[in-house]
C-alpha cells in the first residue's frame, strides 16, 4: 500500500537512485514524509522502511535520533528559538520565554490554534543575529520581542508564506542534472587516469 | 589595529546582490580555476593544495593536503563534504553556503578531480533550508553550464554531486557520524581505529571528509597557486580564515583576517571587527575555538589567531568561533548552558559521555538555580575526569569520541578562572545575579 | 591446516607474557590468562562495539599509555598492557559509577537479582555510598516489547546487545534504539512487536533486567535454581541448552555456546516450551495433547483405565505375541524419534531382535530414504557454513530449524558466501540468496538436472538466467558445494525430491549433503536401524525391506498388519492423511508408548507411559550426525519409566532377556558392536558432542559465558540412573551382516512421473510452521497463543484471475472434500501454487490437508473457485 502522493512517491524512487546503497536515501525520505503528512506518521514510515530495505522499528528509531523529525504531530509552523551560549549572552532565555506568552504554550507544545509548536533549539549557527529564531528552520532574523510579535502576526496572516513554506518542507529546490554515464565507463575512467598518475610518478622518480 | 589589507579569499562576493547565483559568480570570476586546474594534472593540483598548507577549517585542522596524499595508496572512492556546521556559536559555513554556493561547488568538483572521485557528497545541516535550497541549485546549474556531470567541460573527468540534508543532530558533524547519518543510520560516531575516514569509511570504502571552508579555499588556491596562499599567514597557519565573533560584542559577524597577523584583542576591538563589548564593559572570558575549547581569561587576549599559537596557550582554534563573555555574564549559567547541550547532543553510546553529561548538568543547573553544595566542585572536576582522565589539554578520553572529554572543559576551566564566582553560587544558594 | 596458522605472538598482560594470535581481542587474550576484565557490552558471538566502556584498560603506545576498550583492541607483538593500574582502575570505577546514576535500586524485586554482572561489579567494586543525589531518570515501567518480553528501560544500561542481536544475528532489526543521549531506550515499532522466534534470545544475552521473558519472570530466584546440561529436543539442529529447575519444576531453559551447533543461541519454541513438560493441573484426558500420561493404560469395555505396570505389559505383550504368532509380518511399529538413542537402540532390538519384524519407521511419511541419506557425502553444520556455495533444497529453515537457519545466515552475512536456494515458498533467507530459483511441487528434480546441466524442461518457474548463473556457480564436481536437503512440502511425493537428491549427487561427486530431517533425534532414531532395512551403526541390510509407516497404514487397513506398536509422538498429528490412518489404527491392535495424551490414544488399546525431555538420560543424534548428551533434571510424573526401561520389560514379557541392564551398559552396547559413540558421550564430561564417524570432530565443551550465567556456578551433572530393569545374562541375536550404504547400493529410487496439471488447478505446498499445534506448543500455554491462524498463500496474479484478493473467502477442492479457507496474495509463492501450512483448520476447525490430500500423490492438485 503506497502512502506517499504519485509526486512524492517519484521523487522518493529518485532520491534512494541517488545513492550507492538504498538505505542512505534515509534522512531525505524521511524529510518527504513530513513533507506530505507534517509528522512522521506510521505508514510514512513503513513506506521509508520499504523502500530502504529496512525495518519500521529501525527506521523509527533512526528518525527519532534527530531533532527535525517529529513522531506526533506539530503545529504548521515550528518556531525554534536559540538559547545556546551566543543567544544566551544576549537574550535567547528571555525570548524563549516571551515566544511561550505570545504564542500561549509551553515550550514543546502547541499552540491551542494548532499553528505554532514552540521549541528551544541548540545553536543554529547565526548567532551574530542573535537571540536567534527560526520558523520551519527559516531563519526570520527578529531579534527584539516587538519584531516577535509582528512575526506571528504576518504568519497567521499568511504574509510570509512565500519565505515560510509549512512545516515539513525542506528544500524547495528539485535536484536536476546527473552524472548520466555509465557506471563501467566512470570506472574505467578513473582506473585510466589513476595508471596514468602512476605512470608519471614512475617517470618523475 | 587590525591588519585588514590581505586578499579576501572565500568572503570575496558576500557583499555582491545575488552573490549565489550561477551569472553573478560567472562574471566574478567563477569556474575559471576548475578550467584551469582541469587542464593540469590531477596530482599537481593536489600538489598545489599541499603547498598552501591548508589546514581543515572543520576543527581538527589537520592538513588538507596531507590528508589527500596520505590517502593516496589506496584510491579513494568518495569525497564527502562536512557543511553540519554545529558547533554553538560558530556561523561562516552558513555564510558561505548561503551567499557563495558556488564558491564551494566549484572546490569540491577541483578537490574531487585531485583525488579522481567520481562522487561526491555535501552534507548541510538541515536547519540551513535556505542555504540547502542555493547548493542545489548551484549543483543544479553547474550540471547545467558542464561543470559537472560526464565530461566536465570537454574534459576526461566526470562527477556526479549529490546534496545531503541532515536532521539536526550535532554529532553528525564528526566525520565517522556524519558517515553514518549519510549511511541513513543513527548519527553515531564510529569507533577507532580506523582514525580516519580515509582508510574505511562511507560505505566501507577509502573516503575524504573536508569542512565547507576548506572547500571554499580551492578556487583561490587554484588561481593563486599553493605558494601565494602559504605566503598569507605564518608558521603551519596559511592564509586567512573565517572567524566568528559572537556574544557581548558590538558587532558580532564572520571576518576573513590573514591567519596570525591579527590577535583575539584586534578582532575584538577593531572598530572594523568587533567594535568593542556593548557598553565599553571589561571582558570576563573569551572562549576560543567553539564551546569544546577551554576558555582564556582577559589575560591572553593579545595570542595571535594561529592554530598553533593558541594551542600553545592550552585551547585551540577548533572551529574558528570566538564568543566573548563579559562582567555582566555569568559563568556558571554560560557553563551549565554549554553542558546541557552536551548532554542533549551526546549520541548516548559511550556511558561516561551519556551518563556523565547529564549528570554534571544537573548538577550545574542546581549550582545556578538553587542546591549547590561545597562538595560540588569537587565532584564536578573528579567526574569530568572521569570522561578525561587527567583534564589535560588535548584530552584523554574514556569515550569513543571526542565529544566525550569536550564537555568537561568549560567545567575545568570556568573553575578553574572563576572559582569564587562558584563558591559565590554555592554560597548564596543560586546564581547571585538574579 | 597448520600451515595456515599464523605464528603466534607475545602480549604483555600486567607483566606477564601471554601468547596470543595476532588479531585476537585483548579481552579474550586477557581472560585466558585469567584475567577477567569487566565488560557489558561485549559478547563473544558478536562483533564488538566497545560502547559500555566498562573494559577500559590501559595500554602502553607511543604516545604513552592510553586507555583503551579491551574488547575492541586486536593484540600485536609486544603489546603491553596493565588491566589493574591506578588509571585503569579510576576510569572502570567511573563507568560503573556513571552506570548506576540512573539505574533502579530495585535488585531485590529483580529477576537479575542474583546473577547480575552490574549487581556483581557493584558489590566487588562500587564505593558503596553514592556521589549522585539528583533525581533518577524515569520510564514506565515495564512494557511489552513482544508477546514474550518485557522491558523495563530504567535498568537498560544501553549496551546494544539485545538491538545487535535482532540486526547482526537474527536480521531481523524488529527492535532497535530510538531517542539519543541519555534518553536513549530500546524499542519496537509501535505498529510492530517484536515477534521474532529468536527473542528470547536478547532476554538471556540482557546483562541486566532490563528484558525479561514474560514465562520465567518472578518464578524462581537465581540461587534456588539448579541446573544440567542438556541438548534441546524440539528440533533436530540439537542446541545445547543448560536445564534449569527449583523444586521439581523446570523454570528455564538457556542456550549454552556450542561451537559447531548453536554459539548459545536458541529459538523461542525451544527455551519457552518447557512447561509442556509439566503435568498440567487438572488435565487428565488423555486424548488432550496437555495431558500427561503418568500411569499405565488398558483399553476395557472401551475405555482407557489405569492399570499396574504389570498388568500393562502382560497385555502388551499379549497383543504383539499373538499378532506375530500369525506373521512377524503382522507387527510393526510406527516412530522413535522422540526416544533417546538408547531408547531407540532397545526398541530396535525388541521390534527386529524378538519380534522379528522388518516392519519400523521412524518417520511419518514426511521425511526421506534414509538408505540414500547414508549414502551422501555428510557435511556438517560448520562445513555448510564454511562452504563457499550452498544450496538449500529445503522448507523455510527459520520456520523448521531455526538455529540451522541463524547459522545459514551467518555464512552470508559474515563470510559473503553465496547462496542458492530452491524457492518452494516463502523463506527468511530468500532475502539472503544470490539467486532464488522458483520451483513448483513436483519440478525439483528438473530443476536439479537443469543445474546438473542439462537443458531446463519446459515451463519451470526458475528463469533459464538464472538457472545458467547458478549452474556455472556449481563448478564442474561442486567442489566447495554443500547441499542442504530436506522436505519442503508434505502434499508431494518424497520421489521427487529424492531423485532431486540424487541428481545432485551424482553430477557433484566433490559436493557434500546436509540432510535436514526435522524432527529431533530422528536421525539418531534411523541410525539405531528404526527404518526399514536398516540397521543400527548405520548399517544396511541385504535383506528384504520391510514397511515404512505410509505402507504400516495400508497393511493395517487391509488386515495385513494386526498390531502397531506407536513409539511417542502422536501419529494422527503427523501424518497428512489423517482419515486412512484412523482407519488403520482402527483395524489394528494399538500400543501406544509416551509421555503425552492426544487424539492418537483414542485408538489405544495399551499406553505404557514413558519419561519425557528433560527427565531421562542418554544420547540424541542431531542432523549432522552429532551425538550429545541429554540429562533428566526432573523425575518423571507417577510410574513413568524410561523408554528403555519399557523395552527391556515388555521383553521379558515376550520371553526375552535383553542384557541391557543400564544406560549405560545400552550406550557400551551401541559404542561397542557399531562404534557408534553412544558411551563416550556418556562418560565424557569434556566434549559438546561427537560427531559419527569422525571421533576427530569432537569438540571441546566451552565455558560459559559468564556474561550469560554470571549468578550460576557450573553446570553439575545429574548421575545416570540404574534402570528398573533386572540383570540377565541372555546373550543378544546380535546385528548381523551389515554394509553402508553408497549411492549406487541404494536401489535407483522410483521414477518420477511427468505431472499432469492443468490450467486450472494449482499445485498444493505443504509447509511448515514453527509454531504448529504440536505437542509442545499445545503444552505451553505462553507460546500456545502465539500459534497464527494459517491461510491459504497464493501469488497474486493467481488471485487475480479469479477476482479474489487478501482476506477472501475461496472453495478449496482438492482429492477429497472441499473445503472453505481465507487466502493470502503471497509473492514469494511461486506462480501456479497454492501454499498452506501443516495443521491448518477450516473455519469448522477442521485440518484442511487431511481433506485435501486423501491419498499420498506425487503432487497434489487442488482448484480454488469463488464462493
Ligand atoms: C563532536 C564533533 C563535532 C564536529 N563538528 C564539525 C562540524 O560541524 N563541521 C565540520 O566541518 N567539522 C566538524 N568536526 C570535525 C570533523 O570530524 C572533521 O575533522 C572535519 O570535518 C574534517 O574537515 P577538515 O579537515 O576540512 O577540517 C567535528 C568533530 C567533532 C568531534
Ligand atoms: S563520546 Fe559521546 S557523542 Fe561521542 S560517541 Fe561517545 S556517547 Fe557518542
Ligand atoms: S566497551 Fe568493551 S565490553 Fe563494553
Amino acid at each position: 500500500m503506497r502512502h506517499l502522493r504519485t509526486e512524492l512517491r517519484q521523487r522518493a524512487e529518485e532520491l534512494v537512485g541517488l545513492y550507492p546503497q538504498r538505505r542512505s536515501a534515509m534522512l531525505p525520505l524521511l524529510h518527504l514524509v513530513q513533507e506530505q503528512d507534517g509528522y512522521l506518521t506510521p505508514e510514512g514510515i513503513a513506506e521509508v522502511a520499504e523502500l530502504t530495505g529496512t525495518s519500521e522499528a529501525d527506521v523509527r528509531g533512526t528518525a527519532s535520533f534527530y531533532d527535525m523529525f517529529h513522531l506526533e504531530p506539530v503545529g504548521r509552523y515550528v518556531v525554534g528559538v536559540c538559547t545556546n551560549i551566543a543567544c544566551l549572552l544576549r537574550g535567547g532565555e528571555e525570548m524563549l520565554a516571551h515566544a511561550s506568552a505570545t504564542l500561549g504554550c509551553a515550550v514543546g507544545g502547541t499552540s491551542s490554534d494548532g499553528l505554532f509548536t514552540l521549541e528551544e533549539t541548540e545553536c543554529l549557527a547565526d548567532c551574530d543575529r542573535a537571540p536567534v529564531v527560526q520558523v520551519n528552520h527559516r531563519y526570520v532574523r527578529t531579534t527584539t520581542p516587538e519584531l516577535f510579535d509582528a512575526l506571528i502576526e504576518d504568519l497567521r496572516a499568511g504574509r510570509r508564506d512565500h519565505e515560510v513554506p509549512h512545516h515539513g518542507t525542506l528544500i524547495r529546490v528539485r535536484r536536476a542534472g546527473g552524472l548520466h554515464a555509465e557506471h563501467e565507463e566512470i570506472v574505467s575512467q578513473r582506473a585510466a587516469s589513476r595508471a596514468a598518475r602512476d605512470e608519471r610518478a614512475k617517470e618523475s622518480q | 589595529m587590525a591588519s585588514l589589507d590581505t586578499p579576501r579569499i572565500v568572503s570575496s562576493r558576500w557583499s555582491l546582490p545575488d552573490s549565489h547565483t550561477l551569472s553573478r559568480y560567472l562574471d566574478s570570476g567563477g569556474y575559471v580555476a576548475l578550467r584551469k586546474a582541469l587542464t593540469m594534472f590531477p596530482e599537481a593540483v593536489a600538489a598545489e593544495v599541499d603547498a598552501a598548507s591548508l589546514l581543515g577549517r572543520g576543527g581538527a585542522g589537520f592538513p588538507a593536503g596531507r590528508k589527500w596524499s596520505m590517502l593516496r595508496r589506496s584510491a579513494i572512492s568518495y569525497l564527502v563534504v562536512n557543511g553540519d556546521e554545529s558547533e554553538p556559536a560558530t556561523f561562516k559555513d552558513h555564510y558561505l553556503v548561503e551567499r557563495d554556493p558556488h564558491q564551494l561547488v566549484e572546490g569540491v568538483i577541483i578537490a574531487a578531480y585531485a583525488l579522481q572521485v567520481s562522487q561526491a557528497f555535501i552534507f548541510l545541516r538541515g536547519e540551513f533550508a535556505l542555504g540547502l535550497e542555493r547548493v542545489q541549485q548551484a549543483v543544479n546549474d553547474a550540471y547545467e553550464y558542464g561543470a559537472l556531470g560526464s565530461s566536465i567541460f570537454g574534459s576526461s573527468f566526470s562527477l556526479d554531486i549529490v546534496v545531503h540534508p541532515g536532521a539536526g543532530a550535532y554529532i553528525c558533524g564528526e566525520e565517522t557520524a556524519l558517515i553514518e547519518a549519510l549511511e541513513g543510520k543513527r548519527g553515531f560516531p564510529r569507533i577507532k581505529p580506523p582514525f580516519f575516514p580515509a582508510a574505511v569509511g562511507l560505505y566501507g570504502e577509502p573516503t575524504v571528509v573536508n569542512n565547507v571552508e576548506t572547500m571554499s579555499n580551492l578556487p583561490w588556491i587554484v588561481n593563486n597557486g599553493g605558494a601565494a596562499f602559504a605566503a598569507l599567514g605564518a608558521g603551519r597557519s596559511t592564509g586567512t580564515r573565517l572567524f566568528a565573533l559572537a556574544g557581548r560584542v558590538r558587532n558580532p559577524g564572520a571576518y576573513e583576517l590573514e591567519m596570525v597577523k591579527n590577535t583575539f584583542r584586534d578582532l575584538i576591538y577593531d572598530p572594523r571587527l568587533g567594535g568593542g563589548i556593548l557598553e565599553d564593559r571589561a571582558i570576563k572570558a573569551i572562549i576560543p575555538g567553539g564551546v569544546s575549547a577551554p576558555w582564556f581569561g582577559p589575560e591572553l587576549l593579545d595570542v595571535p589567531l594561529g592554530q598553533d599559537e593558541v594551542a600553545e596557550k592550552g585551547s585551540m582554534l577548533g572551529s574558528g568561533s570566538i564568543v566573548v563573555l563579559d562582567e555582566t555574564s555569568c559563568v556558571v549559567r554560560a557553563t551549565w548552558r554549554i553542558v546541557k547541550f552536551f548532554s542533549r547532543e551526546s549520541c548516548g553510546q559511550c556511558t561516561p559521555c551519556r551518563e556523565g553529561s547529564g549528570w554534571l548538568e544537573r548538577i550545574m543547573y542546581r549550582l545556578e538555580n538553587g542546591g549547590g553544595r561545597p562538595e560540588d566542585l569537587d565532584l564536578l572536576l573528579d567526574l569530568s575526569d572521569n570522561i578525561a582522565p587527567g583534564l589535560t589539554w588535548p584530552p584523554q578520553q574514556t569515550t569513543i569520541c571526542v565529544l566525550g572529554p569536550s564537555i568537561p572543559s568549560s567545567i575545568h576551566s570556568a573553575i578553574t578562572l572563576f572559582r569564587d564566582d562558584f563558591v559565590a553560587h554555592v554560597e548564596h544558594g543560586s546564581c547571585p545575579h538574579v | 591446516m597448520s600451515d595456515q596458522t599464523p605464528t603466534p605472538i607475545t602480549v604483555t598482560v600486567n607483566g606477564r607474557a601471554v601468547e596470543a594470535q595476532p588479531g585476537e581481542l585483548l579481552i579474550e587474550v586477557a581472560e585466558r590468562a585469567g584475567t577477567y576484565v569487566p565488560r557489558f557490552c561485549y559478547h563473544p558471538r558478536m562483533e564488538p562495539v566497545g560502547v559500555c566502556r566498562m573494559c577500559l584498560v590501559e595500554v602502553d603506545g607511543p604516545r604513552g599509555a592510553t586507555l583503551q576498550p579491551a574488547c575492541y583492541l586486536h593484540v600485536s607483538d609486544g603489546m603491553s598492557v596493565t588491566t589493574d593500574s591506578e588509571k585503569a582502575k579510576k576510569a572502570q570505577d567511573g563507568v560503573l559509577e556513571f552506570l548506576l546514576a540512573n539505574h533502579p535500586l530495585d535488585c531485590p524485586v529483580c529477576d537479575k537479582g542474583g546473577e547480575c554482572p552490574l549487581q556483581d561489579q557493584t558489590l566487588a567494586h562500587g564505593s558503596g555510598e553514592t556521589r549522585f543525589v539528583e533525581e533518577k531518570r524515569h520510564f514506565v515501567k515495564p512494557v511489552e516489547i513482544g508477546a514474550l518480553v518485557l522491558l523495563d528501560r530504567e535498568r537498560c544500561i544501553q549496551c546494544s546487545r539485545c538491538t545487535r542481536f535482532a540486526a547482526e544475528v537474527a536480521g531481523d532489526a524488529e527492535i532497535a534504539f530510538a531517542g539519543r543521549g541519555d534518553l536513549i531506550e530500546v524499542a519496537p515499532s509501535p505498529t510492530h512487536p517484536f515477534d521474532s522466534v529468536f527473542s528470547g534470545n536478547t532476554v538471556q544475552i540482557c546483562p541486566v533486567g532490563a528484558l525479561t521473558a514474560k514465562p520465567y519472570r518472578f518464578t524462581a530466584r537465581p540461587w534456588d535454581l539448579d541446573q544440567v546440561e542438556s541438548t534441546c529436543t524440539v528440533c533436530a539442529v540439537g542446541c545445547r541448552v543448560a536445564v534449569q529447575s527449583s523444586g521439581n519444576r523446570l523454570t528455564r531453559v538457556l542456550g549454552l555456546d556450542s561451537d559447531p551447533v548453536n554459539h548459545g543461541w536458541l529459538c523461542d519454541k525451544g527455551r519457552f516450551t518447557l512447561d509442556s513438560v509439566d503435568a498440567h493441573e487438572g488435565e487428565t484426558d488423555p486424548l488432550s495433547s496437555a495431558t500427561r500420561i503418568t500411569e499405565p493404560l488398558v483399553r476395557r469395555d472401551g475405555a482407557l483405565v489405569a492399570v499396574s505396570w504389570s498388568e500393562a505389559l502382560a497385555r502388551a505383550a499379549a497383543l504383539l505375541r499373538e499378532a506375530s504368532e500369525e506373521s512377524p509380518d503382522a507387527v510393526g511399529a510406527i516412530g522413535g524419534a522422540a526416544l533417546t538413542n538408547e531408547g531407540a537402540y532397545a526398541w530396535e532390538r525388541v521390534l527386529r531382535g524378538v519380534l522379528g519384524t522388518e516392519n519400523l519407521d521412524a518417520q511419518y511419511g514426511d521425511g526421506l530414504d534414509p538408505a540414500l541419506l547414508q549414502a551422501l557425502a555428510p557435511a556438517t553444520i560448520d562445513d555448510a557454513v564454511a562452504a563457499p556455495v550452498v544450496v538449500t533444497l529445503t522448507g523455510d529453515l527459520r520456520e523448521e530449524l531455526p538455529v540451522l537457519f541463524l547459522r545459514l545466515r551467518e555464512a552470508v552475512v559474515k563470510h559473503g558466501h553465496d547462496l542458492i536456494e530452491f524457492g518452494f515458498g516463502a523463506s527468511a533467507l530468500r532475502a539472503l540468496a544470490r539467486w532464488s530459483l522458483p520451483v513448483r511441487p513436483g519440478e525439483a528434480h528438473l530443476v536439479a538436472a537443469a543445474l546438473a546441466g542439462e537443458n531446463p524442461a519446459p515451463g519451470l518457474a526458475a528463469s533459464d538466467a538464472d538457472l545458467r548463473a547458478a549452474r556455472e556457480r556449481l563448478g564442474d564436481a561442486g567442489e566447495g558445494v554443500v547441499f542442504v536437503v530436506g522436505r519442503p512440502n508434505l502434499a508431494e511425493g518424497a520421489p521427487v525430491m529424492e531423485r532431486a537428491i540424487r541428481v545432485l549427487a551424482e553430477r557433484f561427486p566433490a559436493a557434500r549433503f546436509l540432510p535436514v530431517l526435522r524432527r529431533a533425534n530422528v536421525r539418531g532414531a534411523l541410525d539405531m536401524g528404526l527404518a526399514p532395512g536398516l540397521r543400527p551403526g548405520r548399517g544396511v541390510a541385504p535383506s528384504p525391506a520391510g514397511r515404512d509407516t505410509l505402507s504400516q497404514i495400508e497393511a493395517m487397513v487391509d488386515g495385513h498388519q494386526r498390531a502397531v506398536v506407536l513409539l511417542g509422538g502422536c501419529l494422527l498429528g503427523n501424518v497428512i492423511d489423517v482419515e486412512r490412518a484412523r482407519e488403520a489404527l482402527a483395524s489394528a491392535d494399538v500400543i501406544a508408548v509416551t509421555g503425552h495424551g492426544g487424539a492418537t490414544l483414542a485408538y489405544a488399546d495399551v499406553v505404557l507411559p514413558v519419561a519425557v525431555a528433560h527427565e531421562r538420560n542418554g544420547t540424541v543424534t542431531n542432523l549432522e550426525g552429532r551425538v550429545s548428551a541429554v540429562s533428566a533434571k526432573l523425575v518423571a510424573p507417577g510410574s513413568a519409566w524410561s523408554d528403555v526401561a519399557v523395552a527391556v520389560e515388555l521383553a521379558e514379557q515376550l520371553g526375552a532377556h535383553l542384557s541391557l541392564t543400564s544406560l549405560d551398559v545400552v550406550a557400551k552396547l551401541i559404542e561397542e558392536s557399531t562404534g557408534y559413540p553412544a558411551l563416550s558421550v556418556l562418560n565424557d564430561d569434556t566434549t559438546d558432542g561427537v560427531l559419527v564417524g569422525d571421533r576427530a570432530r569432537a569438540t571441546l565443551r566451552r565455558p560459559l559465558d559468564p556474561m550469560a550465567f554470571p549468578g550460576i556456578r557450573g553446570v553439575d551433572h545429574v548421575g545416570l540412573g540404574e534402570l528398573s530393569g533386572r540383570s540377565s545374562t541372555l546373550e543378544l541375536d546380535h546385528v548381523g551382516a551389515t554394509s553402508s550404504a553408497t549411492l549406487d547400493r541404494v536401489a535407483a529410487g522410483r521414477a518420477v512421473a511427468s505431472i499432469a496439471a492443468d490450467a486450472y488447478s494449482l499445485r498444493l505446498h505443504a509447509s511448515r510452521r514453527l509454531y504448529d499445534r504440536g505437542v509442545a506448543m499445545m503444552g505451553s500455554p505462553a507460546l500456545a497463543e502465539l500459534i497464527a491462524t494459517t491461510r491459504l498463500h497464493v501469488h497474486h496474479a493467481d488471485l487475480d484471475r479469479l477476482g479474489v484478493d487478501t482476506g477472501d473467502r475461496v472453495r478449496v477442492t482438492g482429492s477429497g472434500v472441499s473445503v472453505e479457507m481465507s487466502v493470502v496474495a503471497d509473492d514469494d509463492v511461486p506462480r501456479g501454487v497454492a501454499e498452506v501450512p501443516v495443521n491448518t483448520v477450516d473455519a469448522d476447525g477442521q485440518d484442511v490437508l487431511a481433506r485435501l490430500v486423501t491419498r499420498p500423490e506425487l503432487v497434489s492438485l487442488v482448484r480454488l473457485e469463488t464462493r
